[in-house]
């Protein structure tokens, strides 16, 4: 019994490590801009996609990893460049639909470049499972939680105590004021666009030796990371991450408790449910229009 | 200023005979399929098939001594897509047969129309409701997800195993065969002891495997999935160490999914047409020589690995030639009943023998069993 939901929760936290990473990665542009960027799933795509293609290609695991997610930083540049930016002074929800649309674009182009077959990575240090307490738990899996472990404690030290991170946080709470003080919110957006990228990229090198994936891979972890920031909050870093691993969790618990068949409508109905009751997530910082 | 009306009538009227000249010169098969999107896998070698078939028979003198002309359309696997592509076909087009939804809502959504237009319609989707009951103008290559339930509880019955744990897609090609599968466990004396589902995009199924691990009564674990899904699940079920029998459907007859499971596929089984591994067939199998020549031209023309897919548009489009070369003309109505008259016709999916109330035509010795040892297909039968 025990062991079963031993193995329930490592299934829940590798998948819910992933959430997180992706829904950081809403979270960071959300702060710089205030836009949702519906393309973060496509970040964690081309992260998979290019770093599997190079693998292909006959280049070694460690230095695809790193070229894969320096591209995909480049193409989060060039998205912020030749998207948004242009249509900086236009309306938030125009932004949104624009990073819609970037998706779609990012998609078709790895489809027809790349091609629609799925890929997996090697993985990082071998596929044999290690037992624990009855419940096995794959090598990658505990890559995937170290990682991302150590991308957190980055975050929270770059935003904590550097220059240019307490800029980007400045930004988030008052642009004008941030602007003000001197602070180039322009470059912070850029900024914001390419660390979400190579954030996205990072998370779909990871998942991709357990998972595979696809031109089509983005959909479904963008949806589910965008499910966990709401969850945790959109725009608190340790709401995205507490989001992501709640919603693996219930997830995962779902799936082996409750029916499988359902495990798809909890993260939605968790969403109704904190929409309704908390409307700024679980740890989002509460919204007041002074008048 | 009337010569030169004259001169622009009759050019006019010139272009017009030479335009109706070249329309009955021309015999055209219409295809809707899903060439991108997720049923993309499917779609594509289905629409490079055809195109190298229709380039062949131009090149060895068309079809009846006419040219034939391909018109085919992607629906980017939305059947609402394949509706209006359908109309096209028919309106515009005016094509002589129409050849596709690569899916089986498609080919449901595209039916209705083509019914009412009368035009010979030959399926490539695989669900049973397709020919269930048979209807007029449509027909069907692809194998059932009945019969490969059966395959497999043929299987276990030679290896005496009687209860099945089943974890299935939650796609259609998942849902409809975790129906046949229920439905028809009884008649083989198998009992479905775990009733599992997956998504199509999940990352990890092992809570579900976890599940069926912990039941006793399973002696056998049956996937049901398309693409990289059961890839996914039979890597869950290696790392969660599970040693039950384990079978796949006919959904991963392809290279890929050895490529994506790796050594986790050692083992598997599943069942699928002879074109996995032409050459293991005996030299005396009728279908030998279709199969090998199809698989031959296939990697010649596009330089890529087959699957059975494309397999189903090559029969489906020969299934047509022969009617047309029976009836003489592409005569819809004749055409249609020549269809249905198929028999002893061998393909790469099996040998076809239709009547007014199959228009399938297979039966369970179409699909043979394969097991995946050491990275490659190995014919059990």
């Amino acid at each position: 019994m025990l062991s079963q939901f031993l193995q329930f929760v490592f299934s829940g936290v590798t998948v819910g490590a992933t959430y997180a990473l992706a829904a950081l990665g809403f979270s960071i542009i959300y702060n710089a801009s205030g836009v949702i960027n519906f393309a973060q799933g496509e970040f964690i795509m081309l992260g998979g996609m290019s770093a599997a293609f190079l693998v292909t290609a006959g280049v070694p695991l460690p230095l695809a990893i790193l070229v894969g997610v320096l591209i995909v930083g480049l193409i989060g540049l060039l998205v912020e460049r030749l998207a948004v930016a242009p249509a900086r002074n236009a309306e938030v929800v125009s932004i949104i639909i624009i990073t819609i649309g970037v998706s779609m674009i990012l998609r078709g182009l790895v489809e027809v470049t790349l091609g629609k077959g799925n890929h997996a990575l090697p993985h990082f240090s071998g596929d044999r499972p290690i037992s624990l307490g009855g419940a096995t738990i794959l090598p990658q899996s505990i890559w995937v939680l170290a990682v991302s472990a150590v991308v957190v404690a980055f975050l929270a030290w770059f935003f904590g105590a550097t220059r240019v991170g307490k800029g980007m946080l400045a930004t988030a709470y008052n642009r004008l004021a941030a602007q003000l003080v001197g602070v180039d919110t322009r470059k912070v957006l850029m900024l914001s666009f390419i660390m979400s990228a190579m954030l996205g990229a990072l998370g779909g090198i990871l998942i991709a030796p357990i998972a595979t994936t696809s031109y089509d891979a983005g959909i479904m972890l963008g949806l589910k990371g965008f499910v966990a920031a709401t969850l945790g909050g959109l725009g608190s870093g340790f709401g995205s991450v507490f989001g992501g691993l709640a919603l693996g969790l219930f997830e995962a618990l779902t799936a082996g408790y409750v029916s499988s068949a359902y495990k798809d409508a909890v993260p939605f109905i968790l969403v109704l449910i904190i929409l309704v009751v908390r409307p700024q997530g679980l740890f989002g910082p509460k919204q007041t229009d002074r008048v | 200023m009337k010569s030169i009306l004259k001169k622009t009538a009759l050019a006019a009227s010139v272009l017009a005979v030479a335009a109706t000249g070249a329309f009955a010169q021309n015999i055209k098969v219409g295809a809707v399929l899903s060439v991108t999107g997720p049923a993309a896998f499917l779609g594509d070698p289905e629409q490079k098939t055809l195109q190298m078939l229709v380039d062949q028979a131009n090149a060895a003198g068309g079809l009846l001594g006419k040219k034939l002309e391909l018109v085919s359309y992607d629906d980017g696997s939305e059947a609402a897509k394949a509706n209006g592509f359908t109309k096209r076909l028919i309106e515009d087009d005016k094509v002589d047969v129409i050849i596709g939804g690569t899916t089986t809502g498609a080919t449901m959504g595209m039916y209705p129309m083509i019914e009412k237009a009368e035009t010979p319609f030959m399926s490539l989707g695989g669900g049973v409701v397709i020919v269930e009951p048979a209807k007029k103008w449509m027909f069907k290559v692809a194998h059932n997800d009945r019969m490969a339930a059966e395959k497999v509880f043929l299987d276990m019955q030679k290896r005496g195993l009687k209860g099945l744990a089943l974890i299935s897609e939650t796609s259609g090609f998942g849902q409809s065969g975790r129906k046949e599968t229920l439905a028809t466990a009884a008649k083989y004396n198998v009992e479905i002891v775990s009733d599992e589902t997956y998504g199509a995009k999940d990352t990890d199924v092992t809570a579900q495997l976890t599940k069926i691990k912990g039941n006793d009564k399973a002696q056998a674990l049956l996937v049901f999935g398309l693409g990289q899904g059961p890839a996914i699940v039979t890597k869950n079920i290696a790392q969660l160490g599970i040693k039950l029998p384990i079978y796949q459907s006919h959904g991963v007859a392809s290279e890929e999914f050895i490529k994506l499971a790796g050594d986790a596929a050692e083992g598997v089984r599943l069942p699928a047409a002879a074109i996995l591994a032409p050459e293991q067939l005996k030299d005396g199998d009728p279908q030998k020589k279709v199969v090998v020549d199809y698989v031959t031209a296939y990697k010649a023309a596009t330089k890529s690995e087959v699957s059975t897919f494309g397999g189903h548009a090559r029969d489906a489009f020969a299934i047509w030639v022969d009617a047309v070369k029976r009836a003489g003309s592409p005569d819809k109505a004749k055409v249609r009943d020549e269809i249905e008259k198929t028999k002893g016709f061998v393909g790469t999916g099996g040998v076809v023998n239709m009547t007014a109330a199959d228009h399938l035509g297979l039966d369970i010795s179409a699909f043979k069993m394969f097991e995946i040892r050491k990275g490659k297909w190995a014919l059990l039968d």
